[in-house]
């Protein structure tokens, strides 16, 4: 019966996430924001990996994020909504949506046609944000401090109240994922990966699969350009940018399809690289990055999550 | 067991790690001034702007640190605390600065942090600059709306703002009797590019009401290729352009209408025109009229401060100082005078940013390019002296500025509490030239 | 209006050609291995800087000028001599056959590794090499003078275009490398020797990306951060005119060129904003370009 309960996933998420709220008490503040900023960019990697299961890379992600960021940073100044959870929550809905418009006339397209794709559209997006300077055009703009129920925490705890709640959110939608990820869809997705046309002739639909995925990827998506844009209380069209698509879906590449978890560890590690490198090599932070980026593509092709799914399977033989 | 075996596994690799890391940010613990300084070292700005800034800075603070500075900047360090600065690339846009913001502020503990060249930062850092209680200094960018749309108590700049630059060309086209019957302006679409040529068009429409807009053009920043705007702006006619381009874009564009006789055919003006002028050299055109955002350079004003400074320099780095040096030396002076303030009141000691900012608050210090009062946005925002040239050619075949005209401070700035564009919209009431 | 029609028509033809360099290699290196190679901005950047090293010394040894065309060359040819090897060989290569959005991935890295590459090599400051552009004068059309250079660019354009388009169609090893393109498993088998196409694709795509650089470098101030406007851009014609296809590439800068002049001269304000309009048109009616034929989906 307790052997039971330790295996059972929602015992080990809440347990997982009870320890990361501890551990935020006692770690320093940038690092408890450097976490949260983490979590917004993990989201958009889990998005990217549950297309990924389906076997779509997204190039484009950017463009969800910075929706769901404006959205949220809208809300807050023209709309006067501050509150955290609602904002988030809020996003999420609305970017989902925007993707299952768009989604039709994306998941025609396979591999490199829909990462380019997807990617066209976030700088078509781009375009759009710089152009339109009642929103702070290239600028962007501030966005107002967030409630938590109608309450505005002190500054010294409102990153960590954010970090508290952004790890409570993210847990659940984790947890509901490996849900989706293990149901009769989530695993069609996985045949698609392999063999699609075989998977159609067996009567299931390889372009729903694609809809859906990537449907809840744009939700994903917009969930963490609004975390990333609360955390950090500015927004600008940065957030749709070429190079933000490509850091997502180096996240993503460098967890691995595998687990979920692992998606989170690779953004806190992809953050890190790049917070320490821009701060002890100003000049040659790029160069750095970009090394990394190669190494562990050569080194760890299948993802940090491999290693992961290699441990467990390892443990349960020696059981 | 399995479950607990494999989280302790799990989250003491992970917390190894982090303390590791927190470790390595943690290790340098010190007495003196930590500084955070945040410029361009990669992208475009970072030849123009970000990098002879910092050369400067570095210079600058070397210096102090040495004590060799002159009077008044002749105390060692800041109060004799010696300083020691943090450089942070500024590329990558607002928002991740404001990440690399709280990561100098609450990683590094850095004492204050001096930067930001991009109006977008400038107005993205201040809230959380004032949220984190972090003294903040920015030294270089254009955008009036930093002080003229909210209050902070922890940040102050140190330069004046964009508004002058423009002001102060309209003045001079009028008082040298250039004909302004006809307009036309190149700006960078983004806010610096549009607040210029808007300050330019209307305080020129003011001055003189009968002179007509020929042709607004806003090309996209960092686009290189300016030959069809070029042909656009000669087939206008007009018989001023006017131009806030900077940097790689500026080059260009200067390269490019060149050969095409734009030079030659129109008078145009280039409203930050000074900073390529130690890069382009002689392939810089003749007779455009040009500022500097402040006294700088080549029209920087003859006093012994500007000549040690311009000297130190040019002996360094073997080019002569153009705006962006001059700036950055501004704002480690304006710091540099409110510790020095702060600690006559304090009794001596290390002071606090609290005793900072109310030392810094209206502020006035002199600087190589004039006296800088901090006079606007209730003292946190500065103003300086202005001064418009022309370019030519001096006895030996190169290029230098004449036909300097200078500005008061208040000649070319809005009064406190008034907005930099009601003021221009309003024809310059109160102005002191 | 017909002088303004006129003005136009140059002024985007000549923008055209530059992006239709720029695009070119991107487009062939797409068609053949199947990469979008993001740090073709970086090769170009490679391709200004060298053109703007070598051609001062060119200068210095006393060569006629009418020559320094020959040093653009070669100072291209060097640049895809060098960087051939590295990236194809020593990176790429171990990436062929895996997802293609992890190579976009690699080619990004090293699209970052490059830009402080630069810096490294050639340090902070700007350089100038407008001496070519003085070479062929200033002609007149109606009230505007243009440069010969620049109305040259077009002839350049013109010449890659049919001279890639010839190889690919008209030699054998040309046929060869489009048979690779039909289905590299096949001409395998058929006794190509598949990685040798392979490199010999990089090369001219890195050659023409360098060539782009080292044409743009006399119109330009050559430092850190040119290369990523020329990323997006050519990547905007790539889209417009169908990945993969050359004369996608043709109609997709004409389009922008066009477009853009027509802009900047008649409704300056919707300038910045053409390229994108264009491409959204192109990927909600035709989200594969104009160029894109049907494809077989295999089993």
């Amino acid at each position: 019966m307790s052997e039971k309960l330790y295996n059972n996933l929602l015992f080990q998420s809440i347990f997982l996430m009870s320890f990361l709220i501890l551990v935020g008490l006692l770690i320093p503040n940038w690092l408890v924001f450097v976490i949260t900023k983490a979590i917004a960019y993990g989201l958009v990697g889990l998005g990217i990996i549950t297309l990924m299961r389906g076997g779509l890379v997204s190039f484009g992600q950017g463009f969800v994020f910075g929706i769901g960021g404006y959205t949220a940073g809208l809300l807050g100044t023209q709309a006067g909504l501050t509150d955290a959870m609602l904002l988030l929550f809020i996003s999420f809905l609305f970017t989902g949506l925007v993707g299952l418009i768009i989604a039709p006339l994306l998941a025609r397209y396979r591999d490199i046609f829909f990462a380019m794709l997807s990617l066209a559209f976030s700088m078509v997006l781009y375009g759009i944000l710089i152009k339109i300077d009642a929103i702070g055009g290239s600028d962007g703009f501030v966005l107002p401090e967030s409630t938590y129920f109608g309450i505005k925490p002190s500054s010294e705890y409102a990153d960590y109240v954010l970090y508290v709640v952004a790890i409570i959110m993210t847990g659940f939608i984790s947890i509901l994922l490996r849900y989706y990820y293990d149901s009769t869809p989530g695993l069609i997705a996985l045949a698609v990966r392999e063999n699609e046309l075989r998977v159609e002739y067996l009567g299931s639909s390889a372009f729903n699969v694609a809809v859906l995925n990537f449907t809840i990827a744009a939700g994903l998506g917009g969930m963490g350009g609004a975390l990333n844009g609360i955390a950090l209380g500015h927004i600008d069209p940065e957030f749709t940018y070429w190079t933000t698509s490509g850091e997502f879906v180096f996240i993503s590449i460098l967890a691995g399809y595998l687990s979920v978890p692992a998606v989170f560890l690779a953004a806190l590690l992809l953050e890190l690289v790049r917070s320490f490198s821009g701060r002890y090599f100003p000049d040659t932070w790029q160069l750095i990055l970009g090394l990394f980026l190669i190494l562990s593509i050569i080194f760890i092709p299948s993802g940090i999550g491999s290693f992961f799914k290699q441990f467990f399977d390892r443990l349960k033989k020696s059981k | 067991m399995n479950f607990f075996r494999q989280c302790l596994i799990l989250t003491s690799s992970f917390l190894i790690s982090l303390l590791t890391f927190v470790g390595i940010s943690n290790a340098d613990g010190h007495k003196g001034f930590k500084l955070g300084v945040v410029t361009f070292l990669s992208g475009p700005a970072a030849e123009p702007f970000g990098v002879p800034a910092w050369n400067g800075g570095k210079l600058f603070i070397k210096l102090l640190n040495e004590g060799k500075a002159p009077a008044p900047y002749n105390k060692i360090g800041f109060g004799g605390m010696k300083i020691t600065a943090i450089p942070i690339d500024e590329s990558g846009g607002a928002t991740k600065q404001v990440q690399e913001f709280r990561n100098l502020v609450q990683r590094d503990k850095v004492d204050a942090v001096l930067g930001y060249v991009s109006s977008g930062d400038c107005m993205a850092i201040p809230s959380v600059a004032d949220e984190l209680k972090a003294l903040t200094v920015l030294y270089d960018c254009g955008t009036p709306r930093v002080f003229e749309d909210a209050s902070y108590k922890y940040v102050f700049r140190t330069a004046a703002h964009a508004a002058m630059d423009n002001i102060a060309i309209a003045k001079y086209l009028i008082e040298k009797g250039h004909d302004i019957s006809s307009i036309a302006g190149i700006n960078q679409n983004y806010a610096w590019g549009k607040d210029s040529w808007k300050d330019f068009s209307v305080s020129v429409k003011k001055l003189s009401p009968s002179s007509e807009i020929k042709n607004e053009l806003f090309p996209k920043i960092f686009s290189g290729q300016y030959g069809t705007e070029i042909s656009a702006l000669m087939n206008s006619k007009a018989k001023v352009v006017h131009s806030s381009l900077w940097g790689g874009d500026l080059q260009s564009f200067i390269l490019q209408a060149k050969p095409r006789g734009l030079f030659k055919r129109t008078q145009v003006v280039f409203s930050a025109g000074d900073h390529v002028m130690p890069g382009l050299g002689n392939k810089y055109p003749e007779g455009v009229i040009l500022g500097a955002r402040g006294q700088y350079g080549m029209m920087a004003p003859d006093t012994a401060l500007n000549k040690w400074f311009y000297k130190s320099y040019m002996d360094e780095y073997g080019v002569f100082p153009a705006q962006p040096p001059y700036r950055m030396v501004q704002g480690l002076m304006g710091l540099k005078m409110a510790i020095e303030k702060a600690m006559e009141t304090n009794g001596g000691k290390k002071p606090n940013k609290d005793e900072i900012a109310a030392a810094f608050k209206g502020l006035e210090f002199d600087s190589p390019g004039g006296l800088v009062q901090m006079r606007l946005g209730d003292g946190h925002q500065a103003i300086q002296p202005h001064a418009i040239g022309k370019t030519a050619k001096d006895k030996d075949g190169n290029i230098t500025v004449t036909d300097i005209v200078r500005y008061k401070a208040s000649c070319v700035n809005p009064p406190n509490g008034i907005k930099a564009v009601d003021w221009i919209n309003a024809g310059f009431p109160g102005a002191d030239c | 209006m017909v002088d303004e029609i006129l003005t136009i028509v140059l002024d985007g033809a000549i923008y055209a050609s530059w992006l239709f360099i720029v695009a070119l290699g991107l487009t062939f290196v797409f068609g053949v291995l199947k990469i979008l190679n993001i740090a073709h901005g970086g090769i170009y950047a490679l391709g200004a800087y060298s053109t703007a090293t070598l051609v001062p010394i060119f200068y210095s040894l006393g060569m006629p000028e009418q020559l320094v065309i020959l040093a653009m060359l070669v100072s291209a040819l060097a640049v895809a001599i060098v960087i051939t090897p590295i990236m194809e060989r020593g990176i790429l290569r171990r990436f062929y056959g895996q997802d293609e959005v992890l190579i976009v991935l690699v080619t990004y890295a090293i699209y970052l590794v490059l830009e402080d590459v630069q810096k490294l090599i050639w340090g902070m400051n700007s350089l100038y090499v407008s001496e070519p552009r003085e070479l062929l004068g200033a002609l007149e059309f109606g009230s505007l003078y243009y440069v010969g250079y620049d109305l040259a660019l077009i002839g350049l354009a013109i010449f890659c275009g049919l001279f890639l388009w010839f190889v690919l169609n008209k030699t054998q090893s040309g046929k060869i490398v489009l048979a690779v393109i039909h289905n590299p498993e096949i001409s395998g088998c058929m006794g190509v020797n598949i990685n040798k196409v392979y490199l010999a694709a990089f090369f001219i795509g890195a050659f023409l990306a360098a060539l782009a650089g080292s044409f743009t470098a006399p119109l330009i101030s050559v430092q850190v951060g040119i290369s990523v406007a020329v990323v997006i851009e050519s990547f905007a014609v790539v889209i417009i005119g169908g990945l993969g296809s050359i004369p996608g590439a043709v109609i997709g800068a004409l389009i922008i060129g066009m477009a853009r002049a027509a802009c900047v001269h008649k409704l300056p304000e919707a300038e910045i904003f053409i390229m994108y309009f264009c491409m959204a048109g192109m990927l909600i009616f035709k989200p594969k370009g104009l160029f894109q034929g049907a494809q077989a989906r295999k089993i």
